[in-house]
């Protein structure tokens, strides 16, 4: 599967990242370099492998139950601060570039 | 003041019997690194008065004759991919260089609850993408063995900071073998724990299935007292396992005598230096004279670990930095006129190229048509690899290895090929896919001086036996 320009600009669209002609010819050619080298998982016959998407499947997950129900120890009741006090407003917004002391503010999000 | 190779206990017990003060450990810290940091560039930002503060309450309770917590008046660095709550966190990234976080990463809690002064944050590769530190945005760290060479990376600003003495302890973060490599390559030790063993919350996240917390110190006793410290559940992190903690600095005092160490032909093969391959063998007939039992065991798809790492990781990260878009965290492109060019300015001029490189090389992996062939086929993969450690660990405790097929490379050597560098991380990448934890300790150095790192794998959560064993190498070395 060979990387063209065509499909560099698709994916930096899709990652919102600006590439200037250089980076994108740059891009290229390290994409498709390092891709090459990833073909060789294609060696492998994983037909009938399990994808491994957690580590710890086993520690903390209780198989005798079903579903979502297994991974109840990563569940907290549902009430307002209940891990611990939330952020307040001020601090959530001191990195802010651009805020209203309310909202971070940007530019306009619905173009007409 | 003179400063000898401090460890933790020698500080606590200096502190604790007046024969010095926390306070004067930081200053003489703070001189040291004032002159020599401006050659390795080790630390992004100080924080002075959050240090002397510390330091003041330790010497207290000292002068008050109260008993010190485990690490009272350590001086610590920490990597700047950790957040600290009011302290400049960068993840060696522009996008991020005016950045104060509102909170602490659990992790320096618990080590300033037991005591530690945090010095400040040192310098990594941006949002820990690199094998050298030459991809921090600010600037490279140098090898304080050898100033023309990397430290290793991404955790390069930490293992520099010990191995130069201008911190005691620091902590860094692994996901492809970044505090590993690093403490190989500067001559200290590097511990990754078992995912899940230490909480990630306030780890700014690169990969949130193969990220990892883990101290680097001078001596393996010093890794356990922190790890001690640092494990354990934490509900902020729904990925930190409640398995209990043991007293690691028990365990590790134990003998090595009857372990199983196994030895893998893979990671003996070609593209193995010389001289790293004899250091290490060297380390392991020490260890085989200490009574453990030399048992060949063979992890057959290790070759395959590197493809399968950059594209799991690289997938992960491009989601994860995805909230890098100029509207929360203080980087913003000037004179945007619209959403979408915001966006777009903003990480184009916020983001390094190894970054751009990873979030492409992601984002194309996960894109529609492309997912099953690479992301899902990764994943695939990555049971194969867990499975070869769980069969090698059926036969064998642990399981030695180099950290780093090489020593310290120069500056400028592979940065301009970026797989010469992702196979750099041949022996390491292989842990963090299947979790398992490892530490690296130092045992030779080549002839041209530089350390070589003799790494140890062992089962998941079994971080006694790997500091065992490496405890009984140093000792004996």
């Amino acid at each position: 599967m060979k990387v063209t320009e065509k499909d560099v600009t698709y994916v930096a669209d899709l990652a919102n990242l600006e590439l200037s002609a250089a980076e994108r010819a740059g891009m290229v050619c390290d994409l498709n370099s390092i891709l090459g080298y990833i073909d060789r998982l294609n060696q492998l016959d994983t037909s009938n492998v399990e994808p491994m998407a957690q580590v710890l499947e086993r520690y903390g997950v209780d198989d005798s139950k079903h579903d979502s129900d297994r991974f109840a120890y990563a569940h907290r009741e549902d009430v307002v601060e209940g891990l611990r006090r939330s952020l307040p407003q001020e601090l959530a917004l001191e990195n802010a570039p651009d805020a209203d002391g309310t909202f971070f503010r940007v530019p306009k999000v619905i173009e007409r | 003041m003179q400063l000898a190779p401090l460890t933790i206990d020698a500080v606590r017990s200096a502190v604790q019997e007046r024969r010095t003060t926390a306070f004067a450990l930081a200053e003489a810290h703070y001189a040291r690194i004032e002159k020599e940091d401006g050659q390795i560039g080790a630390f992004l930002t100080l924080c002075k008065e959050r240090a002397l503060e510390q330091a003041d309450r330790i010497d207290r309770m000292a002068a008050e004759g109260k008993p010190l917590p485990p690490l009272g008046g350590v001086p610590v660095g920490i990597k700047d991919v950790m957040s600290t709550r009011g302290v400049r966190t960068t993840a060696g990234s522009k996008i991020l260089g005016s950045y104060i976080p509102p909170y602490d990463c659990t992790a320096v809690v618990r080590l300033e609850g037991a005591g530690a002064v945090v010095l400040g944050k040192t310098n990594c590769d941006e949002f820990a993408m690199g094998s050298s530190n030459e991809n921090s945005a600010f600037r490279p760290v140098r090898n304080p063995r050898d100033l023309t060479r990397v430290p290793g990376g991404s955790s390069g600003g930490s293992a520099a900071a010990v191995a130069a003495e201008m911190a005691v302890v620091a902590l860094g973060s692994d996901t492809g073998g970044s505090i590993r490599q690093p403490a190989s390559f500067c001559g200290v030790v590097g511990l990754m724990p078992t995912y899940g063993r230490v909480s990630r919350y306030g780890l700014i996240a690169f990969a949130s299935s193969l990220d990892h917390i883990g101290p680097l110190t001078r001596t393996v006793k010093d890794a356990a007292i922190v790890l001690r410290t640092i494990a354990g559940r934490d509900p902020m992190d729904s990925t930190s396992a409640d398995v209990p903690v043991p007293d690691y600095v028990v365990e590790l005092e134990k003998s090595a005598r009857g372990l199983r160490l196994g030895v893998a032909e893979e990671y003996f093969g070609d593209g193995l230096d010389d001289e790293v391959r004899h250091a290490v063998e060297s380390a392991i007939d020490k260890l085989k004279s200490l009574g453990c039992e030399i048992v060949p065991v063979s992890l057959p798809h290790t070759p395959y670990a590197i493809p399968t790492y950059y594209l799991i990781a690289t997938a992960e990260a491009s989601s994860n930095l995805a909230r890098y878009d100029g509207v929360r965290y203080s980087y913003r492109a000037a004179g945007v006129k619209s959403l979408s060019e915001m966006y777009r300015r903003s990480r184009d001029e916020g983001f390094g190229a190894e970054v751009k490189r990873r979030i492409m090389l992601g984002t194309y992996a996960l894109s529609a048509g492309y997912y099953d062939a690479y992301y899902l086929k990764a994943q695939k993969v990555r049971t194969l690899l867990t499975r070869d450690f769980e069969e090698a660990f059926s036969k064998v405790d642990a399981i030695v290895t180099p950290t780093s097929p090489t020593a310290a490379f120069r500056l400028g050597e592979k940065s301009n090929d970026p797989l010469a560098m992702y196979l750099a991380d041949i022996y390491t990448v292989t842990a963090d896919l299947a979790g398992i934890p490892g530490i690296s300790v130092p045992c030779g150095q080549t002839r041209e001086k530089l350390p070589i790192g003799l790494q140890i794998l062992g089962k998941h959560f079994d971080e006694s036996t790997i500091l065992r064993v490496a405890h009984a190498y140093e000792q004996a070395a």
